[in-house]
């Protein structure tokens, strides 16, 4: 299948640039990334263009193939029909420097604006015991290699340069998960903090960001909506709200996640009104207990289904492509409530200890 | 001159030049000693080669053995590195790794655990206990990230003392040094440019810590990163240091060399020893064909027996693809320069058609998703291709064990990680990388932090060296009549890869250093397209001087060496020599050549060499040396009578 092959590669800076057509040779077995680096030693030696391990290892080389964001390492020329013009961009959402390179340092202001772990007080180096079971929730945030491919799909921020201020975006609310669900972490504050300083109610969880990562998170089920639904104030967030209208129809709701057992539910539940919690709406006593300890954490999740694409298989990104007059739910079409108690997946390690 | 006075300033007490595991741990420790540090990083902030490591971080804590403790990693490391290694640097690496990993927990690591929670340790080769820190198949990440964020939280510290989060410790990410600017002997700061703009910088420091990773980028096949261009190693020659131990380089037999999307990519020694077996293009298995006299006894002399030992090794000897690495890889390029290689250069690793597909899923799944996700290779339908590729270096800056102070003629240099020699003797044990970092990254950070302190006056930068400098930098971009430096990269990797590879001769090492000199003087001409804005191929250029020079003190050093030890195999001396033991070959720079000279290596502590045994201290020692072995041991003994 060795043959030339129609590349469109965007050239310019921040002043403008267009796209330019290259017909390069491209060998079987090459991924985007190799088909580059043969440009750069022919046609276009100055073409600007990150990468590092070249084996989807180090996040470097994240770009967009004909028009969704990823790896270049990790594009196989193979998955292109033999006439198919390979168009290459650089991350929508951030400024361009030249070329492919894009100005990343929105995504390293969020981080260094997340308060970094704490470390508990009273244990010595060296005396740290954590059982595998609970290092493997934040283990999973934590293979993150900081590509920034689900910060570019983030349509909170990829057509929305207004809301950078606010809104550190998926990377970063996986951190603050990850910090949450750390069992040693000295500090207890880390999903108001993501909801009163990361933004996290701007977030409608449309799952993008777990389609495009390449390290196959699960950002959206075991990050984000955890995240949102442990979210303990009153502060408004359109999809708690949502969530309480569904679940309860304005009824005080009986228990609260943070409730460990059941004799305080309902003497709890009149403080805490707004909070939701998906173990709200059932009845069932023992459900109710078995969804408050936690103990269908090693359910098998459901994969995340991927979004209808439209015939180009292209995402409908906008909503002027969307194939539909409304807006989409945010829980994905597949998603019916109210949620069974045993489909939930999650406990605070520290429930038990509150009250 | 103009562009000297517009170059941006910034004065620094220490500056960290590198930003994978050894940089991070180096900046921590110069910021917690109260220093203003600087990181410099080639790429973006994290993206850093540690990234790559797999295995773990090796570190004595006993946690699965309770048996292990430092004096047996010591012999362990001794023993990998077949003697050659700084004695110092090995035993402070044993005994001060396992705090240096705790302590990483105390940053927020999140390691694999054992059944009573503490952090799992896992087997590998060439250490005795299960000795590896891990986290799954991604250690390497997961200490960049731990130190990325380490440093992110001091810089929060400073945000709420002085208000702003550089006040104390800035990270220069996507920023290049290319050159060490000197006060007489010392430090007085480094040159640079940035990547993103082209723009120069220039940082004021008396004290720099070198901690620039490896040179595999000479090389045609390897798994490192476009960053492995021996910068570190280039900056320490000019700036008046020494490097040690050039010869050794780490090859892995089994690299793939097809498809190219993953080309150099490790395929991990447990494909063989899981069933996979080695043939030539004539579908011949041909390993039984090299099974060397010494190792003749332990290893199957039919495919029969090979076969039997996978499911019985207790009554039958190891098939011949177990043989010791550098077997492995003298044996594949045989074949290959005999005409029988597979059509990208390697041979044909083939577990397809020995295991059902279900077996290799299960017993290699990681394997199996990398080449199926990488490169739409089915391991469990078709062989792979492989050969040797170039995977770490041994040789370095030659420091001193305690400090990480450069050697040689210059002060305020200070190096640690891959590119410091004498840890690692001539070859190094799988998770000794990423322990060493942690161990000698802290220690030069500290050492370069008191030695700033102790200065009473800052050296002070030339105006003229800042001025050679830019045109130095700047001169690849003015010239347009030289050659492409694509073109010369893939010359140099040619020499470098053909010549002084994995399996060396005399002939083809002289001939290397014939051609290594035409390259200097086409790479003297290079000339780069376009501007300054984001050019790599302008960078590229100015990286290829740095390949060149250490290229050469490798290949000099090769040359030099007449015997066959870890990293470094000459055909035409196949033999472990303990004369040669005995001596360090060590790089310096005069003017523009690489000069070598030999230098006896330290001797090693009497408490430390005895905690070997004299059978095993035989095969590495001179008579003379095991004379004194004898006496030592007969002194002990009678101390212990009286």
């Amino acid at each position: 299948m060795s043959g030339k092959r129609q590349f469109r590669i965007w050239r310019g800076d921040e002043s403008g640039g267009d796209l330019q057509d290259y017909m390069v040779e491209v060998n079987e077995g090459e991924v985007v990334l190799d088909v580059i680096h043969r440009l750069q030693a022919t046609d276009a030696p100055d073409l600007a263009c990150r990468w590092n391990c070249k084996a989807g290892k180090c996040g470097s080389c994240s770009m967009e193939i004909n028009g969704k964001p990823r790896l270049g390492c990790m594009t196989r020329m193979s998955t292109f029909g033999d006439d198919e013009t390979v168009t290459v961009t650089p991350l929508r959402t951030f400024p361009v420097i030249r070329d492919l390179v894009t100005d990343v340092s929105f995504n390293y202001e969020k981080a260094r604006e997340t308060p970094a772990f704490a470390p508990p007080a009273d244990v010595a180096p060296g005396d740290y015991r954590m059982q595998q079971v609970d290092v493997e929730r934040s283990q999973e945030f934590r293979k993150c290699i900081e590509c920034f491919l689900c910060q570019t799909v983030c349509h909170v921020i990829r057509d929305h340069e207004e809301n950078k201020q606010a809104f550190s975006g998926p990377r970063y609310f996986i951190r603050a998960a990850e910090l949450d669900m750390h069992p040693l972490d000295a500090r207890t504050d880390r999903k108001e903090y993501a909801q009163a300083e990361q933004g996290l109610g701007f977030c409608n969880i449309t799952k993008c960001c777990t389609e495009v990562c390449p390290e196959h998170i699960k950002i959206t089920d075991n990050g984000i909506i955890p995240m949102k639904e442990r979210v303990v104030d009153r502060r408004y967030d359109p999809l708690v709200w949502l969530g309480s209208k569904i679940f309860r129809r304005g009824e005080t709701p009986q228990t609260s996640v943070t409730t460990a057992r059941q004799g305080s539910a309902s003497s709890s539940g009149a403080t805490r009104a707004g909070v939701h919690s998906h173990a709200g709406g059932s009845h069932d006593k023992r459900a109710e207990a078995q969804a408050q300890s936690g103990v269908n954490w090693d359910r098998e999740v459901p994969h995340p289904t991927a979004p209808a694409v439209d015939d180009r298989g292209k995402l409908p990104l906008t909503e002027l492509t969307f194939d539909r007059a409304a807006a989409p739910s945010p829980f994905g079409d597949d998603v019916t409530f109210p949620l069974p108690p045993e489909h939930l997946n999650f406990a605070h390690p520290e429930q038990d200890n509150k009250h | 001159m103009t562009t000297t006075t517009r170059i941006e300033r910034h004065h620094y007490d220490v500056v960290v030049i590198g930003a994978g595991g050894a940089g991070l741990r180096a900046a921590i420790e110069a910021r917690l000693a109260g220093k203003k540090t600087a990181i410099i990083s080639k790429s973006l902030f994290g993206k850093a080669h540690t990234v790559m490591a797999e295995g773990g971080a090796a570190a004595a804590m006993g946690n699965v053995n309770s048996r292990d403790n430092w004096q047996v990693h010591f012999r362990d490391t001794m023993r990998g590195g077949k003697f050659l290694n700084n004695f110092r640097m090995a035993e402070l690496h044993a005994k001060e790794s396992p705090q240096r990993i705790w302590e990483l927990e105390t940053y927020g690591a999140l390691f694999d655990r054992t059944k009573d929670g503490k952090i799992s340790q896992r087997n590998f080769g060439g250490h005795e206990y299960p000795r590896l820190a891990h986290v799954g198949d991604r250690t390497g990440l997961e200490l960049i990230r731990t130190l990325q964020q380490k440093i992110v939280s001091l810089q929060q510290e400073d945000q709420r003392e002085f208000g702003s989060y550089d006040a104390r410790i800035r990270v220069f990410s996507e920023t290049t040094i290319t050159e060490l600017l000197l006060d007489g002997d010392r430090v007085a700061g480094a040159f640079g440019y940035y990547r993103e703009s082209g723009e120069f910088i220039l940082f004021e420091a008396p004290a720099v810590v070198l901690a620039t990773g490896g040179v595999g980028r000479s090389y045609k096949v390897t798994s490192n990163s476009w960053e492995y261009t021996g910068d570190g190693h280039a900056l320490a020659l000019r700036a008046g240091a020494t490097l040690i131990n050039m010869e050794f380089l780490q090859f892995h037999p089994t690299g793939m060399v097809w498809p190219p999307s993953v080309k150099g990519i490790l395929v991990t020694e447990s494909v063989r020893g899981d069933g996979g077996v080695l043939k030539n293009s004539d579908g011949k298995r041909f390993m039984f064909d090299y099974v060397p006299d010494v190792f003749r006894k332990q290893y199957a002399e039919t495919e029969e027996e090979a076969d039997r030992w996978y499911t019985d090794p207790d009554n039958n000897r190891r098939p011949p693809e177990l043989l010791p690495r550098d077997e492995v890889a003298r044996a594949i390029n045989s074949e290959v320069k005999a005409g029988r290689g597979s059509p990208a250069g390697g041979v044909f690793l083939d577990i397809a058609s020995r295991r059902s597909a279900d077996e290799i899923r299960r017993r290699l799944p990681s394997m199996y998703h990398q080449f199926k996700e990488l490169a739409d290779v089915d391991i469990t339908a078709e062989p792979m291709e492989v050969g040797p590729t170039c995977h770490y270096v041994m040789g370095g800056v030659e420091v001193d064990p305690d400090s990480g102070a450069a050697f040689g003629h210059v002060r305020g240099l200070f190096a640690a990680g891959e590119v410091s020699g004498g840890m690692h003797g001539s070859n190094r044990l799988g998770g000794n990388s990423l322990s060493d970092l942690l161990v000698f990254g802290k220690r030069a950070g500290g050492h370069a932090a008191s030695y700033a302190d102790g200065l009473t006056a800052r050296p002070k930068v030339a105006v003229d060296e800042v001025e050679a400098a830019v045109e130095t930098a700047l001169a690849p971009l003015q010239r347009d009549t030289g050659e492409n430096p694509y073109t010369l990269q893939q010359d140099l990797q040619a020499v470098m890869g053909d010549l002084v590879g994995i399996i060396r001769r005399e002939g083809e090492l002289a001939d290397a250093l014939v051609r290594l000199a035409e390259l200097r003087e086409r790479v003297a001409k290079v000339s780069a397209a376009g501007g300054r804005r984001y050019n790599p191929g302008w960078h590229l250029a100015l990286d290829l001087r740095n390949m060149l020079v250490v290229s050469e003190c490798t290949a000099k050093a090769a040359l030099e060496r007449q015997e066959s030890r870890g990293g470094h195999t000459r055909e035409d001396y196949p033999a472990m020599e303990p004369k040669w033991r005995q001596v360090n070959l060590v790089c310096a720079l005069d003017g523009d050549t690489v000069q070598l000279t030999r230098k006896p290596l330290p001797k090693m502590r009497p408490e430390l060499i005895g905690l070997f045994d004299r059978a095993e201290l035989a095969k590495y020692l001179t008579d003379e040396e095991l004379a004194d072995f004898d006496a030592l041991v007969a002194d002990a003994g009678e101390a212990d009578n009286r």
